[in-house]
């Protein structure tokens, strides 16, 4: 009887630790970022110069804001139609076959090949040939958007299939049995059906992106003055690209370095609201099998 | 007419299904194309010559191999007694809704973020420095989300009426869950672990902010020396030296094997875990 008490305390334990990282994490990456805050205030976020070596330094960070939204948006404009596309594929023809097992495992195995190893692929094979095709530097929004496209699809593709398949079968006996054909039944009954699942899977897919951080950081070409983007091809800077470039010059304690540990902040936030939506659209339960 | 556009439609959705599996094929083929000539027993066992251009990568490789086994024994255990908790005793209460929101929201969190967190917590906070053992805790930090939920599956999937048969043999709670819940749900935890040891042996920006960039040049000795892991040795040797065409060989050869042994411990374990899932669940897995 005393053992089986204290298991069970034991795994309590074990359970609650998550809360407890969680808090953690905000905690430091808060107290470290909010004298910065405090100091430079909303300028923070809409200042168009980021100087941290000038004489004072500059820390505004709206144009690196206006890269991520840019890459992450290109990204999820490239991989949510083919994401849907697939998963419909794999939820309402594919059938139970080895084909199915195998387009579910090579999506498994694409979304854990190390970012980094991406980035390095888009820096050795797409930049280049970008640089060739379009003129220019070739590291750009579109490259950074192709990269994290990759990244992405996985993403939505399983989380869309999870709910298509979630659609009672007896919906489309329904349509099929009024004479409905196949792709009618999908488009006009199972895809509305499934809408908000769908939509939560390309919110996650969007908060993945703007949260990834090599793969981009080394396709983007990370200009040393970010400025807004005029063009697709243009160089940006992102959010996270910033700190890890920026990390291994700043001294510890400096304005600098606060000012990365704001930037975390904002990431925190951004990709906590994205999935709180996610996880209210998908009712308590986010993350399917594989990813 | 419409029969033909029906078709259409399900051969543009068979072709969208297939894209994962092209650009995974595609990047390991390009790579193994271009990396396979830098491989060779200098390159697995020796060290770094000439800031990198020549040599090997062994301190890079055994530095992964530290930082990610120690990240494992760490969010190994925590990860399946968690599991074993929402599984087995916790009743559908608010704590167990909060611990999978919280859990939910550890996941989502950035891997940057936990490396900035590490870096402010681990390296100065508890003063353990750039060091395999902050890595390990990042790392461990990182994949936790993912450790509790394979292991809740994994001993959820286990049929009740395996305890309760053992129970009406006598055995305690605990008893029931060690020797017969573990014993079912065993393999589907171990290969739903080897997956997240493959996410941790990837990982990049965690690793470099909390373990360091370590010395290229030399085997770490402690868990308190800084190492510098494969991803981490790939992104600073792509940014320097990659502009020269050794540079670049020494590139290509560290991402090979870097896939090399993320695939190693990802494909049999994502194919037992198909199997799994698929055994357990039926169709509808």
């Amino acid at each position: 009887m005393k053992i089986d008490d204290a298991v069970k305390i034991l795994t309590f334990l074990c359970a609650g630790s998550s809360i407890l990282v969680v808090f953690l994490i905000f905690g430091y990456t808060l107290l470290e970022g909010l004298p910065f805050l405090a100091k430079y205030g909303l300028s923070f976020l809409t200042g168009l110069y980021w100087k941290p070596y000038a004489d004072p330094p500059q820390f505004g960070l709206l144009p690196t804001v206006i890269g991520t939204l840019s890459v992450s948006g290109l990204a999820i404009l490239l991989a949510a139609p083919m994401g849907v596309l697939a998963a419909i594929y794999l939820a309402e023809y594919s059938g139970s076959g080895l084909l199915r097992s195998f387009i579910e495992s090579a999506t498994q195995l694409l979304v854990g090949i190390p970012s980094v190893v991406l980035g390095f692929v888009g820096l050795v094979f797409l930049v280049p040939i970008l640089a060739e095709t379009f003129g220019g530097w070739g590291f750009s929004i579109l490259a950074g958007g192709i990269v994290l496209a990759v990244m992405t699809l996985p993403h939505v593709i399983c989380i869309s299939s999870d709910a298509i398949k979630a659609v009672p079968r007896e919906y489309r006996y329904a349509s099929l049995a009024l004479g409905a054909s196949k792709w009618q039944t999908i488009r006009r009954v199972v895809l509305p059906a499934a809408k908000s699942g769908i939509l939560a899977s390309i919110i996650l897919g969007l908060g993945n992106a703007i949260g990834e951080t090599m793969a981009v950081l080394m396709v983007v070409g990370n200009p040393e003055v970010p400025y807004i983007p005029t063009s697709i091809l243009d160089r940006v800077r992102v959010l996270t690209s910033t700190i890890v470039i920026e990390f291994n010059y700043a001294v510890w304690g400096s304005d600098q370095m606060r000012a990365l540990f704001a930037i975390g902040v904002v990431l925190f936030i951004i990709t906590a609201v994205v999935n709180l939506l996610a996880f209210h659209i998908l009712g308590g339960r986010i993350h399917a099998k594989g990813i | 007419m419409r029969r033909g556009s029906e078709i259409l439609i399900e051969i543009l959705t068979w072709l969208a299904s297939l894209i994962p599996a092209i650009l995974a094929g595609a990047i390991i083929s390009f790579l193994l194309f271009n990396g396979a000539s830098a491989i060779s027993w200098r390159f697995i066992t020796g060290f770094p010559e000439k800031g990198g251009l020549e040599g090997g990568i062994l301190p890079a490789i055994m530095g992964s191999i530290y930082v990610s086994a120690l990240c494992m024994l760490i969010a190994a255990p925590i990860g399946i007694g968690a599991g074993t908790y929402l599984a087995e005793y916790a009743p559908e209460n608010v704590f167990t809704k909060v611990v999978r929101f919280f859990v939910e929201l550890l996941a989502g969190i950035p891997s940057i973020v936990i490396g900035l967190f590490g870096y402010a917590f681990l390296v100065h906070g508890l003063g353990l420095g750039f060091s395999i053992l902050s890595g390990a805790i990042a790392l461990a930090f990182m994949i936790l989300p993912w450790t509790v939920r394979v292991s809740e599956e994994a001993i959820r999937a286990v049929p009740r009426e395996y305890r309760y048969a053992s129970l009406a043999l006598g055995a305690s709670k605990w008893k029931t869950i060690r020797s017969v819940v573990y014993a079912a749900a065993r393999s589907a935890i171990i290969t739903g672990l080897m997956l997240g040891l493959g996410k941790a042996v990837g990982e990049t920006a965690v690793v470099m902010m909390t373990a360091g960039m370590g010395v290229a040049g030399y085997i770490p000795a402690s868990p308190l020396d800084p190492a510098r892991t494969l991803p981490v040795h790939l992104y600073l040797i792509a940014g320097e030296i990659a502009n020269t065409s050794e540079g670049l060989r020494m590139a290509y050869g560290t991402a090979l094997v870097l896939i090399a042994l993320f695939l190693a411990v990802s494909i049999p374990s994502i194919m037992l875990r198909n199997y799994f899932t698929r055994r357990l669940y039926g169709d509808a897995g």
